[in-house]
């Protein structure tokens, strides 16, 4: 009763702060999922040691196969001072980003053409929806077959990977458009290019951020496998889709997983600092 | 409906002989604060409200101020932090029972609209009966379609809300809450986002509803004419936090017509209402806070 | 949009037309705008470039690409060049063996994560426990699994139906959790309100309110799918319209090489519209409430 009567003289509580370090600790839903990745690392753990401990005939199927964790992080560590693998990842995010940068460069202003533009839109929106649903991979023999060098073949298919994904993000952004802000910006006297320049591209960005998250993700996953079927590039260097490759022919698990956390954070990385990026582009979103 | 004894605090519920009807409700003291230990809003404070068994209570105050935060109280959607809420002598929440139980005695009609939009209308006035196990499928859906068409909209009950207007969505919400035969209807603001002329049909079909059936209703408006016409009493309350600042009886007799709104005693009410609103109104602008949901 | 409105002024004072008549008129309606022309003048625009650069001027390296008229002639005929076409036992073979795997998975995926993301959505204590593994594993391309997935499963089969599995059960999964909470609250509310009991309240809320996400997931979740059974086949695997590819690259046939390309596509492409009026068929209100905002 007595805050009551605090509260209806008009004197609140302070509201008393609390650093996000605090909140976080704090924070149930956090240490639930701390709890279930330690969890989940222990299963793995016991899962493929349980033949270790008590014998062949204890030997869990699947798991049991894989190399426990501790192993792993003994082995990554075994790697982390080498050249060899920081060369891995230099060359995956030299090819990531050269087939990522081309495909916004060429994405972003063919999706908006598609978008603005009626009659260029009817003629050039067909054959790219012809040639979209094949899957990227698919792209990868004959890329080798026409491009002179493995390298620029990778870079060919990383390009595509990327590409329809940008287009297609970015041509539903611009139509997307709540037609108030064009009338509104109209009424006030804008030029065609203050309109495109001023609301469209503004309007858009969400959607080529939300693309190029999702095109970045493709393109990881193209750059891996295009290392994986051409070799690796054997002429040229390896990179991270190599390294695990590598590690598979020389019948190495622990490497295998070790390559594949290691594209995990790269890959991750890569999404975050789209994701930063993004927020520093719109910052009228950065509210929500 | 001559309700003119005074507003009683924390006194017995105020029931007239000739209409002991069920669904009196009874605020008392209550104060409800958000995330006392993050953000501290208060939303009510200390208010305390008596309302009569087949009263309609309108409750009138600038956007934001906790009215809604009342109506989830009553509806069992949050917690209060102090004071208690009875509906007919019984506790709803209170003292150790900070939340009150949902239940069909109190059905809700939402200020969006709720209606489910992947079940026809029928399915939706159906579902309450069905899920509560009151009827069985076939004869809940009868009798929705007949409920449906007492309200005039016999002819879309096969569709779905979004092919339907918004009038004609919020009258089958209210038949869907009348299905389950409530004690009180609490309404959030139903008609805010309709133009005067739909309005006005909905202010009327509403009044032939509680005409037909004296249900308590608990109205929150922020729109002083549908306050006054449809009311019996309206609470005026401050902006936030949420406390009774007056109450105004309305005593225009019923049923009523659209001809009493340019009544003088209308125009009487409507000042005095006025005059108290618009004080709250300047004082929840300066505040300029983000309305609360 | 505007086709839309200009349709809806004209037959208003008529009858509206229904089922194959409406379809008739509107075929006829689009013939008198430019869209249709200019479609067909792209495609063809494109063809003719295609074709031009590998047969027409056999352009350096374009003429190692098989054009158009090759292709076209191989698939369709009965004793094809280059041992595939419509005709031989094998191209529907390889198409067949691909089909099998994408439905395997798709409906393993499906049948897990459909239920999971329901349940994650649901119930914050199931989302807290299970969406940090999720976002844990995630962010490993699912080729990185391939070598795993060759030496943790027996055979051809497994591993290229567990790759396509596990792609999709990411997105379908957490598409499906989104859809969840992307139900309004007070629907919530409102089902509360009328007296259902948590398993009304699933039934006839979480699982119909969540349905338009689920669709959109399912249909990127085909996609994904088709995506990582082409790596895998083309990395491992026996059959299939990823092997055909790189089969007939390693045994330098060109012609085979694109048409599985175009297969795949068209495939790709079907699969995907099935899921789409799958959703549509059990989606009546989602479909009605679209068209009358006009989209």
């Amino acid at each position: 009763m007595t805050d009551v009567a605090q509260s209806s003289s008009g004197a609140y509580a302070l509201p008393r702060r609390r650093s996000k370090l605090e909140k976080l600790i704090q924070n149930v839903s956090f240490w639930r999922g701390v709890t279930a990745v330690i969890v989940f690392l222990c299963v793995w753990e016991v899962g493929s040691r349980m033949d270790e401990w008590l014998g062949e005939a204890w030997t869990v199927p699947f798991v049991g196969l894989i190399p426990p964790p501790t192993d792993v992080a003994v082995a990554w560590l075994e790697v982390l001072p080498k050249a060899g693998y920081w060369n891995s990842w230099y060359e995956s995010f030299r090819r990531v980003l050269s087939g990522f940068l081309v495909a916004m460069a060429l994405g972003i202003p063919f999706g908006l053409l598609l978008a603005v533009n009626k009659y260029f839109r009817d003629l050039f929106f067909p054959p790219f929806e012809i040639l979209r649903p094949i899957p990227p991979l698919a792209w990868v023999p004959a890329s080798l077959i026409f491009w002179p060098t493995n390298e620029m073949s990778i870079a060919f298919v990383t390009f595509l990977g990327a590409f329809f994904t940008i287009v297609i993000n970015v041509l539903g952004g611009a139509r997307s458009i709540d037609v108030r802000y064009l009338r509104a910006a109209q009424s006030m006297g804008a030029s065609q290019w203050h309109l495109f320049s001023r609301i469209v591209l503004p309007a858009t960005l969400p959607s080529i951020f939300t693309g190029a998250a999702v095109g970045m993700g493709i393109t990881w996953e193209v750059v891996l496998a295009a290392e994986m079927i051409s070799g690796g590039g054997t002429q040229g260097g390896g990179g991270l889709g190599f390294f695990i490759w590598n590690s598979y022919m020389g019948g190495s698990l622990t490497q295998i997983v070790v390559g594949m956390i290691s594209i995990g954070i790269a890959g991750f990385l890569s999404s975050s600092a789209i994701r930063a990026l993004g927020d520093w582009f719109m910052p009228w979103k950065r509210m929500f | 409906m001559n309700v003119s004894a005074p507003f009683s605090e924390a006194g017995t519920p105020h029931k007239k002989p000739e209409q002991a009807l069920k669904g009196a409700i009874s605020i008392r003291n209550v104060t409800k604060i958000y995330d006392p230990e993050g953000v501290n809003v208060m939303a009510v404070d200390n208010a305390s409200m008596e309302i009569a068994g087949g009263e309609v209570c309108m409750i009138v105050g600038p956007s934001g101020c906790g009215k809604t935060t009342l109506l989830n109280a009553i509806a069992g959607f949050h917690s209060i932090t102090s004071g208690e809420i009875r509906l007919d002598g019984e506790l709803l929440c209170g003292p150790g029972k900070p939340k009150a139980k949902q239940g069909a005695d109190r059905m809700v009609v939402f200020q969006h609209g709720a209606l489910f939009p992947w079940k026809t209308l029928a399915e939706n006035v159906a579902y309450g009966p069905i899920v509560q196990g009151a009827l069985s499928k076939s004869l809940a859906m009868e009798k929705a379609r007949h409920m449906l068409a007492d309200a005039g909209l016999g002819d879309v009950g096969n569709k779905y809300p979004g092919e339907v207007s918004s009038g004609m969505a919020r009258r089958a919400e209210i038949v869907r809450a009348l299905i389950n035969d409530p004690k009180v209807l609490l309404l959030d603001e139903p008609y805010r986002a309709m133009d005067a002329l739909t309005k006005s049909i909905m202010h009327e079909s509403l009044l032939e509803t509680y005409d037909r059936t004296k249900v308590t209703i608990f109205f929150i408006t922020h729109d002083l004419e549908e306050a006054i016409f449809l009311g019996d009493k309206v609470h005026i309350v401050t902006t936030r936090p949420c406390q009774l600042k007056k109450t105004v009886n309305v005593d225009i007799p019923r049923p009523r017509s659209y001809a009493v709104q340019s009544s003088e005693q209308f125009r009487v009410l409507m000042e005095e209402v006025n005059e108290a609103v618009h004080e709250e109104a300047i004082k929840a602008f300066e505040a300029g806070e983000r309305e609360l949901a | 949009m505007a086709q839309a409105a200009s349709k809806s002024k004209n037959t208003r004072r008529t009858a509206p037309p229904k089922g194959f008549a409406l379809f008739l008129y509107r075929l006829k309606k689009s013939f008198s705008t430019p869209t249709p022309y200019l479609t067909i003048a792209g495609v063809g625009l494109w063809i003719f470039v295609y074709w031009l650069l590998c047969e027409g001027l056999r352009v350096d390296r374009f003429d190692k690409i098989p054009g158009p008229v090759a292709v076209a002639r191989d698939w369709f005929s009965p004793e094809p060049f280059q041992g595939i076409s419509i005709f031989t036992e094998a191209y529907w073979n390889h198409i067949y063996v691909s089909c099998r795997r994408i439905a395997i998975a798709f409906a393993i995926a499906t049948g897990v994560g459909v239920p999971l993301g329901l349940f994650m959505g649901w119930s914050k204590k199931i989302r807290d426990y299970i969406f940090p593994i999720l976002e844990t594993l995630r962010p490993i391309p699912i080729l990185a699994w391939v070598p795993l997935a060759i030496l943790m499963l027996p055979g051809f089969e497994a591993p290229v139906i567990f790759l396509a599995t596990l792609a999709s059960l990411f997105v379908t999964t957490l598409n499906t959790m989104l859809g969840v909470e992307s139900i309004d609250e007070e629907y919530f509310r409102a089902a509360g309100c009328l007296g259902s009991s948590n398993w009304d309240i699933f039934k006839n809320v979480v699982v119909p309110g969540a349905l338009p996400f689920i669709f959109t997931g399912l249909q990127i979740s085909i996609g994904v799918a088709w995506f990582s059974l082409v790596a895998a086949e083309m990395v491992s695997g026996d059959h299939g319209l990823g092997y055909l590819i790189v089969d007939s690259y390693v045994n330098s046939v060109t012609i085979p090489m694109v048409i599985g390309m175009l297969t795949l596509g068209l495939i790709g492409w079907l699969t995907s519209i099935l899921v789409r009026s799958l959703g549509n068929y059990l989606m009546q209100w989602h479909v009605r409430e679209l068209a009358l905002q006009g989209r």
